[in-house]
């Protein structure tokens, strides 16, 4: 019974690799990995399903989602309850594992090089890498900012693509919302939830 | 043409307006261009505008874009040099009036080889001869570089999201492209023949290059719109970074972010 588990384990490890992945401490090493993982889920074979549903736990693992959460609400932070904070913190984790796995599921087979990594200083590198070209579209450099305080845990805060950075796009999305609404922040929660649900 | 002459005169008098001191370092000018926030000037028309713009993307030009991306690989790579080759006169007037020289040199360089060994530009043999693509350059750039500040920000019918500094770029680059002074020039058009050159082909070169640009980005763009809460601040945000960017000419991706919008948020 018990080899049969430890055989049961080892062939689903083989054929789920995402889902027992442990992940590099080394930022260019890291990266890579997580471009090797992206690179099974959105194989064309696997169902969209299979892409949103295997994104999002990696995603979960490897961005640091609460971080990206606090900057992109930038100033406003700080008029938030306690209540309201955590009500943000949970409509934004779903915001974003739907905004970034809708993005990356338009990607079939895509081929990403990593090239190099910078450390900028304790608690940030930015590895370099791009996506290569195909007929239809040009190739774009995609830099990853990678949040290094614990050193052992290395996590994404952005994508700065062709010197684009998403969060800060993302940043001035929420601040527009705020203000075009008189500075409402409710609003803002409704539009997430409008987008979340839709 | 004195008729020019005295339009640019005046546009540089009107530019003193919003010039700050002259002759900073790159140091300088980089960090007062890393600001990449710029005020509205009137929001409800952008985006009123933004929404015919957009309209309009839907109706015709998204559309022209896909029907040119059916074309084969090689004849859309050969158009895409082609408008690239004669962009390139355009940067190189701008490299100039920035004093910068030594890209000028290569601007040249790579427009005379492209132009002849090239065929009209239709492939890119300069890049052989060590003469590696440069950023492109407008007079919007050319002015950021001279100092002048970006103005408020507004979107223009068909012509897109622009700061008060990239409109009056914008009116800048007619007087400084080689192919609209060509193209808009009787005496050139008597010298040369008047058949090639006619006013119309200035507007055919530019058209085509932004159903080049239109094709390359279908997918980003649909991406866009779909992940987006506010598009219209999303395209905002995004024109302002690419601006900051192609002022600064960073060639490396990361360098026109700052480091301190992050520095209060600790999560580990």
């Amino acid at each position: 019974m018990k080899k049969n588990f430890f055989i049961f384990v080892f062939l689903f490890s083989l054929l789920y690799p995402q889902v027992s992945f442990s992940y590099n401490s080394d930022p260019k090493q890291f990266i890579t990995e997580i471009v090797d993982e992206a690179k099974q889920i959105l194989s064309g074979s696997n169902s969209k399903e299979f892409k949103t549903k295997n994104l999002s736990k990696m995603a979960l693992k490897v961005v640091d989602i609460k971080g990206i959460a606090y900057y992109s609400i930038g100033k406003y932070r700080k008029q938030f309850t306690d209540d309201e904070l955590k009500k943000y913190l949970e409509l934004f984790e779903k915001y974003f594992l739907k905004s970034f796995t809708s993005r990356l599921s338009d990607y079939s087979d895509p081929k990403i090089d990593v090239l190099s990594a910078e450390v900028k200083n304790d608690k940030y590198t930015i590895v370099r890498s791009k996506l290569v070209g195909t007929d239809k579209k040009p190739e774009v450099k995609i830099d990853w900012r990678v949040y290094t305080k614990n050193p052992e845990q290395p996590l994404i805060r952005d994508l700065i693509i062709e010197g684009l950075s998403l969060a800060r796009t993302q940043k001035e999305e929420f601040a527009s919302v705020i203000e075009s609404n008189d500075g409402d922040i409710k609003k803002l929660f409704t539009t997430l939830i409008e987008f979340v649900e839709n | 043409m004195m008729k020019k002459i005295l339009s640019m005169i005046v546009l540089m008098m009107f530019l003193q307006i919003n010039f700050v001191n002259a002759g900073s370092t790159d140091e300088k000018l980089k960090s007062k261009n890393s600001n990449t926030t710029a005020d509205e000037c009137f929001e409800g028309f952008s985006r009123t505008m933004f929404s015919l713009n957009l309209g309009l993307d839907k109706a015709i030009f998204k559309p022209v874009a896909k029907g040119y991306r059916s074309l084969p690989v090689s004849l859309r790579k050969g158009t895409g040099n082609v408008i690239s080759n004669l962009r390139s006169l355009l940067t190189l007037s701008n490299n100039i009036l920035q004093g910068d020289f030594s890209t000028a040199g290569n601007t040249a360089g790579r427009f005379v080889i492209n132009s002849t060994v090239g065929i009209l530009g239709v492939w890119d043999p300069a890049q052989s001869f060590g003469l590696e693509k440069q950023g492109v350059e407008d007079f919007g750039q050319t002015l950021a570089k001279w100092g002048s500040k970006s103005g408020c920000y507004f979107v223009l019918p068909i012509l897109g999201p622009t700061t008060a500094r990239d409109t009056v770029g914008m009116v800048g680059n007619i007087f400084l492209d080689p192919i609209y002074t060509v193209s808009h020039n009787r005496e050139t058009d008597f010298l040369i023949g008047n058949e090639n050159y006619q006013e119309h082909n200035f507007y055919f070169y530019r058209g085509t290059g932004a159903v080049d640009f239109r094709a390359k980005n279908i997918e980003s763009f649909d991406s866009l719109e779909k992940n987006s809460i506010d598009l219209y601040a999303s395209v905002k945000s995004i024109y302002l970074q690419d601006r900051n960017k192609k002022i600064n000419n960073s060639k490396i991706n990361i360098e026109t972010q700052n480091d301190s919008d992050w520095e209060e948020i600790d999560t580990q």
